[in-house]
């Protein structure tokens, strides 16, 4: 706006502090304030798609005291003092001064950008934030960066290579001190060494000064040549590795999920192999177990159970729901399952009692909510689809069961809302909305009747409302809807207590009075409405309960199985009540009826720690008794009664920030099942922190909503599930997926994979890099400990990057221990990764030890076969540059499990590669290798070393390896003979022969 | 969770009538990771296979190995202490230093048995590290090759110029391999007859025709103060210096023979041979040891009964290996892929 005008501006030119018009259906350009909108009472409606994810209608709102002024016509000046800019999208603090009066603003008087607006003709506010301070930019990050155990574990290792590589060239310079000290005498005229140079007409010294320095300079040039120790191309590879594992992953049609027509998400590259050691699952209920998508399922009114579990044909309600609105025809969008008898009742309603009743009840369904309705345009132009866009699943559940019984709900205004009645449309005057607030967990409208009457519709969850609901009133009715509630919640539905109360004049009057001082207070609004809001929803009337179903995901209790029986731990953390928490643990089979369950529940410190008490004690009992020193805490379960452990989000308050932290570990660490209810966000992460801060196994925490974020980011890895719940945690994941249960095989397929894959690969790497460094060594003892090196500078760098690097990057993304099929069948392949198999300390140094056999038999092979002879330099530096590549190579090949083409093609590749980088580069005449290859491999003696350098090298690994394999199998091991036999025996049918088939190649 | 192959194939017949919006990803074996693979196992009848044809290979290699190195004769005469004058023994340095004195030295060999031409003539020398740092770097090979490089003396230092009428000239063949070139010489009789000894030939002819440029000849060589060893002829271009060529490979170790030249007549077994060395080079002043060497030469090289000795011990172990593998085979086998050796098969209790 300039000049009292409203001019177009591109996005980029928008400042801090200009007024910007917005119309419908408009993305806002930057962070503004809501100075009025088109709606009377301010409000706004906007939609944060681009923002969270969520595709429903938010409400925005503009002050009262600028609503009243419009821009155009009159000017006024204002000041508005906000907060830095920051990434809270949720929140906003600042104040506003205008005539004189300061105004707080709230984030529900932000709009930010990237929004759409929505329903709201227009839009006027100042803009707060604007280009890379909008909140929706800072929040343009990725995941924080995370370490992948393995690669931690890796660090250590290297960092003993590095004082490895400290002594290799200490022993080097020490050596080299000594022979210059004892040849002191002989250096000035050495024909080899020669420190005298009479060039240049009288004598001095060449190139020699001092043997401090000449020492310090043998440890500088052993440093270069031998820095090959710590590899460096390590990192780089297992970057390659992973992309490549991560492309699998992606493209793996297992994780595909078709409802949602989404791939898995590979959203960090450094974590893949973390997958492959999960000891800990720590999942989200809402959204991740089930599918939050709600279906409303019973209704408990006036004491009466109605089920709609008998529910009639879909098609035969569906006509009748619909509603007439000039000659067109509204249906909701949804279809929901209904009660014929309650239909049949809802429709007779105002002719009895029960009526009434049924009556109210459906009124305040489709009454008290914040759901907007949208009419949605369908290909048959005299029918249009209302879909119900609200914060809540729930709401719009309850709203579209409200539409199914004919209770539809057409139009909603700040000021009033459209219902229409079985085909009568009536029109309520909304006099007061008190919205849900975590505190009080109900909400409540006041609805003016056109006959003048005032009636208070509540609803909320059932202890909040039991505490206000007039007990004394229909006493039978609330015990009755008690046990309904009861029975609701442990068949795992969600329950929702309505209750109402005709107001009186002048109840009435009192509470606008109040609600009106509160809605314009300056300071402390929100706990002033709170306060008025409970003042009213006070003696209330109980119209009855409602139950929604939170459907399971599909497959989540085989998961839940597989992922127990792999000896993972499911910790599930939910926001739930204690009831529906465990009825959805029965349903999916994380409880079982032989689990013995520790419940703990208290509201002070002091019970906290007498039940924690007893229930170790209670914990250890059938350990004790079974008398079997155990060790691994995953199986003992296996062993007494598992127990469950249920913990509420209060009595964690008072663990998490107590030294009853570690009593709760110990005691979680024994039980199979952990479930934590009523837990709030942080309080999740707190969950998470506290395992991860006590032991080093692996945790993992999987979550769907904004509320599992914190959680996602503390554990090692956090899965994020694209789902109704928006893209809050998919944003802050490291790893996105569909559904539940493709965790399955993200964790024993991929997982497993990708842990065996990239700890071979680097113990690999350890090796590929010390053999060469150790056999340059060796030859230094043999140059007067001067470093020279026989291998050509060339080859020494194309080592890494040509002759070896492909085979290992390769073998890394390919190579597989087990096939898929194997690894679901057993979910206790998993241990291997828990187990840390595939890279720990142990095979660390036997590969060390091994490496130390080959470099000597590389080295002495060639050195004791032409010691004395008149090899030169070049010749038997192109020996051992083959004979390492070659060696190293066929290591690799005789540890690779799954032999494609791919993995053929690499080998056998890169060996033909080296062999002729080798040769060009002894084709090079001015170098002084020239045609070295070509005069040695022309003699029998080469080849002989060759040969011998090879199966010398390999054969004490190779014996080892089977001993291993044959008489100390691993699981693997057994899985994979189990896997190819069982194939063979299938496909060989009676040509028992031919069990063995001899390939064309012997893997030497 | 199957994998079916009939479901997935389904699935991709599926996806191919709404591919336009799927993501879903396309089947291949590839992405599945499902490459058709060829899976090796060790069983016991493999491993005992693959030693037992170890064993197999290497035993009779390593045997031919031996005999042919044990049919190699050689003659070795380590000269470097007894062609100094006794005068000299305490100060053979002085000795090899002084141009005046008489560095002839006539020495009878008796030939043990049989030499068949050819037969191949070595110095050898021990301690001498040709391949010290300081000393394989002091070369120019641009040089060597190419008439036009001859300044290239860069990396030759301190035998990169010398100073002749006060002009700095650049020395062919420049460094310190090429100025201690070795310079003792030998004749050799046989009763009483020159036996010859061709020296050409002796190096390698990739040296010869390409490494070593014909027109490049040598230049201001062993002109500086200090003679490290033999001279060249000024004449003769350093493609046919055979002796510069074979020298300039440096050696691997610091025991290295050099070809010297080869004999093309035999030598009877008994024969009384004399050699006539001149005792130029100085491995005094670092103790160094030189040798003359004879030597014949089979499929195998030199004399080392090294590999041999290591093929047959190599074989001999595989044998070992496989036999004690046979045994264990039969006296403890283990059942292939058999579940109930799994872990948690094998102790419910999760005894580990």
């Amino acid at each position: 706006m300039v000049d009292g005008q409203f001019q177009g501006k591109k996005w980029k030119d928008v400042k801090v502090g200009e007024i910007v018009k917005i119309a419908a259906n408009e993305t806002i350009p930057c962070d503004i304030v809501l100075l009025s909108t088109s709606d009377p009472t301010g409000v706004a409606y906007v939609q944060t798609t681009n923002l969270d994810g969520e595709s429903n209608l938010k409400t925005r709102y503009a002050k009262q005291e600028t609503q009243a002024k419009v821009p155009e016509k009159e000017r006024f000046i204002g000041l508005i003092k906000c907060e830095k800019p920051n990434r809270n999208i949720y929140g906003f603090q600042g104040n506003m001064e205008v005539d004189g009066k300061r105004l707080s603003l709230g984030s529900s008087n932000i709009v930010l950008r990237g929004c759409e607006l929505k329903n709201t003709n227009w839009a006027v506010g100042v803009a707060v934030y604007c280009g890379h301070e909008t909140k929706a930019m800072l929040n343009n990050s990725g995941a924080p960066s995370k370490r992948s155990q393995l690669e931690t574990h890796m660090n250590l290792e290297i960092i003993m290579l590095s004082v490895f590589l400290v002594a290799l060239c200490s022993v080097t310079s020490v050596c080299a001190a000594i022979w210059l000290k004892s040849h002191k005498n002989e250096l000035d005229l050495m024909p080899y060494y020669r420190k005298l140079d009479f060039s240049e007409g009288e004598m001095e010294s060449y190139q020699y000064y001092g043997w401090g320095l000449e020492i310090l300079f043998t440890f500088l040039k052993s440093v270069i040549v031998f820095q090959v120790m710590i590899p460096i191309s390590l990192y780089i590879s297992m970057e390659l590795v992973r992309v490549g594992q991560a492309y699998f992953m992606i493209r793996d049609s297992r994780m595909y999920d078709a409802a949602t027509n989404s791939r898995f998400q590979c959203r960090a590259l450094n974590i893949n192999e973390d997958l492959g050691q999960i000891k800990y699952v720590f999942s989200d209920k809402t959204g991740t177990l089930t599918e939050n998508k709600m279906e409303f399922q019973c209704a408990s009114i006036w004491g009466v159970d109605y089920s709609s579990t008998e529910a009639s044909l879909e098609h035969g309600h569906q006509a009748e729901c619909s509603a007439q609105v000039d000659g067109k025809v509204l249906k909701p969008k949804m279809k929901v399952k209904v009660n014929q008898k309650l239909l049949q009742l809802s429709k007779n309603s105002f002719r009895n009692v029960e009526g009434k009743q049924i009556y109210d009840f459906f009124l305040a369904l489709a009454a008290c909510n914040t759901i907007v309705p949208l009419v949605v345009d369908t290909s048959d132009p005299t029918v249009k689809l209302i879909d119900y866009q609200g914060e809540s699943p729930d709401e719009q559940a309850l709203a579209y069961a409200a539409a199914a019984y004919g209770f539809m709900l057409i139009e909603r205004t700040s000021g009033h809302i459209v219902i229409d009645i079985h085909g009568k449309r009536q029109r309520f005057n909304v006099l007061g909305l008190h919205e849900f607030d975590s505190d009080r967990k109900r909400m409540s409208v006041i609805l003016g009747y056109t006959d003048n009457s005032v009636k208070l519709f509540v609803k909320g969850a059932d202890t909040s409302m039991l505490s206000v609901i007039d007990k004394s009133l229909n006493a039978e009715i609330l015990r009755a809807t008690e046990t309904h509630l009861h029975s609701y919640s442990s068949l795992g539905l969600r329950t929702l207590v309505i209750g109402m109360w005709d107001l009186s004049v002048s109840e009435f009057d009192q509470w606008h009075f109040a609600f009106e001082a509160a809605s314009t207070a300056l300071l402390g609004r929100a706990a002033l409405l709170r306060k008025v809001a409970s003042n009213v929803e006070n003696n209330l009337c109980i119209l009855g309960a409602t139950a929604i179903e939170d459907k399971l995901q599909k497959g989540v209790p085989e998961s839940i199985e597989s992922l127990r029986t792999a000896g993972i731990k499911v910790w599930v953390l939910t926001g739930d009540k204690q009831e529906t928490a465990i009825s959805i643990g029965y349903s999916s089979k994380l409880l079982t009826n032989s689990m013995t369950q520790i419940i703990i529940n208290s509201n002070n410190r002091e019970s906290c720690r007498r039940h924690l008490q007893n229930a170790l004690v209670k914990s250890r009992q059938p350990l004790a008794a079974s008398a079997v020193p155990n060790n691994f805490e995953g199986f003992s379960d296996a062993i007494g009664t598992p127990i469950a452990l249920i913990i509420d989000g209060t009595s964690l308050v008072y663990i998490l920030d107590s030294e009853l932290e570690e009593e709760l570990f110990e005691l979680a660490s024994r039980c199979s099942v952990v479930l934590c209810c009523r837990v709030a966000p942080l309080q999740k992460a707190g969950i998470v922190a506290l395992v991860k801060k006590r032991t080093a196994d692996m945790t993992l925490a999987i979550g769907d909503g904004a509320n599992d974020v914190s959680m996602i980011q503390m554990a090692d890895v956090g899965v994020g599930i694209s789902g109704q719940e928006g893209r809050q945690a998919v944003m802050a994941s490291d790893f996105a997926m569909g559904q539940f249960r493709f965790l399955v095989p993200l964790l024993f397929i991929h997982g497993h994979w990708n842990y065996q894959r990239l700890g071979y690969m680097i113990i690999y790497n350890f090796y590929r890099n010390a053999i060469i460094v150790l056999v340059l060594f060796w030859y230094v003892l043999f140059t007067a400990y001067t470093v020279t090196t026989a291998i050509n500078e060339w080859s020494s760098m194309l080592y890494s990057i040509i002759y070896t690097a492909f085979p290992t990057i390769v073998v890394g993304i390919l190579d597989k221990d087990l096939s898929k099929r194997i690894l679901l069948k057993y979910p206790q392949l998993y241990g291997a990764g828990q187990r840390r198999e595939a890279y720990n300390k142990k095979l660390f140094w036997v590969t060390m030890a091994d490496t130390f056999w080959q470099s000597i038999v590389v080295f002495f092979v060639p050195l004791f076969a032409y010691w004395g002879s008149t090899v030169d330099i070049s010749s038997i530096g192109d020996l051992w540059t083959l004979s390492v590549v070659i060696l190293v190579n066929l290591h690799l090949a005789m540890d690779i499990i799954r032999w494609n083409w791919v993995i053929h093609a690499v080998i056998w590749g890169s060996i033909v590669a080296t062999v002729i980088c080798v040769m060009i580069i002894d084709a090079i005449p001015t170098f002084s290798g020239y045609w070295a290859i070509f005069n040695t491999a022309a003699t029998g003696l080469f080849w002989l070393c060759l040969l011998g350098i090879l199966i010398a090298a390999l054969l004490p690994r190779f014996a080892v390896k089977y001993i291993y394999q044959y008489y100390y199998p691993s699981d693997i091991q057994i899985s994979r003979e189990a896997e190819k036999f069982a194939n063979q025996r299938v496909i060989g049918g009676n040509r028992q022969i031919e069990m063995y088939p001899i390939p064309d190649g012997p893997p030497r | 969770m199957s994998t079916d192959p009939s479901t997935s194939s389904a699935a991709a017949a599926e996806e191919k009538s709404n591919k336009r919006k799927s993501k879903k990803p396309k089947y291949s074996r590839f992405t599945q990771q499902e490459l058709p693979a060829w899976q090796p196992i060790l069983t016991p009848r493999w491993v005992i296979t693959i030693f037992t044809l170890i064993a197999l290979v290497f035993i009779p290699v390593g045997l031919a190995a031996f005999s042919a190195s044990q049919r190699v004769v050689e003659v070795e005469y380590e000269y470097d202490t007894e062609c100094i004058p006794d005068s000299y023994k305490d100060n053979a340095t002085a000795y090899i230093k002084d141009d005046n004195t008489n560095k002839t030295c006539t020495q009878k060999l008796s030939i043990k048995s049989k030499m068949q031409a050819p037969i191949f003539v070595y110095y050898q020398l021990d301690n001498f590290y040709q391949n010290h740092r300081r000393y394989v770097k002091s070369r120019s090979d641009e040089q060597l090759r190419t008439k036009d490089k001859e300044n290239d003396v860069s990396s030759c230092s301190p035998e990169d110029y010398v100073t002749i009428n006060n002009k700095s000239e650049p020395i062919v063949p420049c460094g310190l391999i090429a100025w201690s070139l070795f310079n003792d010489t030998y004749k050799i009789q046989n009763k009483d007859k020159e036996v010859v000894i061709n020296k050409t030939n002796i190096a390698w002819a990739s040296d010869r025709t390409t490494k070593f440029g014909s027109d490049v000849y040598p230049k201001n060589f062993q002109a500086s103060g200090l003679i490290g060893g033999a001279k060249l002829d000024p004449t003769k271009p350093l493609s046919e210096q055979e002796d510069l060529i074979v020298w300039m490979r440096t050696a691997a170790l610091p025991k290295f023979r050099k070809l010297y030249g080869k004999i093309e007549t035999d030598l009877e077994a008994n024969d009384e041979i004399v050699v006539v060395i001149e005792n130029n080079y100085n491995t005094y002043e670092f103790g160094g040891k030189k040798s003359l060497v004879l030597s014949t030469a089979t499929w195998i090289g030199g004399r080392n009964n090294f590999l041999g000795i290591a093929y047959v011990v190599i074989g001999s172990m595989s044998l070992l290996l496989a036999l004690g593998f046979l045994l264990l085979y039969i006296l403890k086998p283990r059942p292939l892929g058999d579940p109930t050796y799994l872990s948690w098969n094998k102790n419910p209790g999760g005894l580990r």
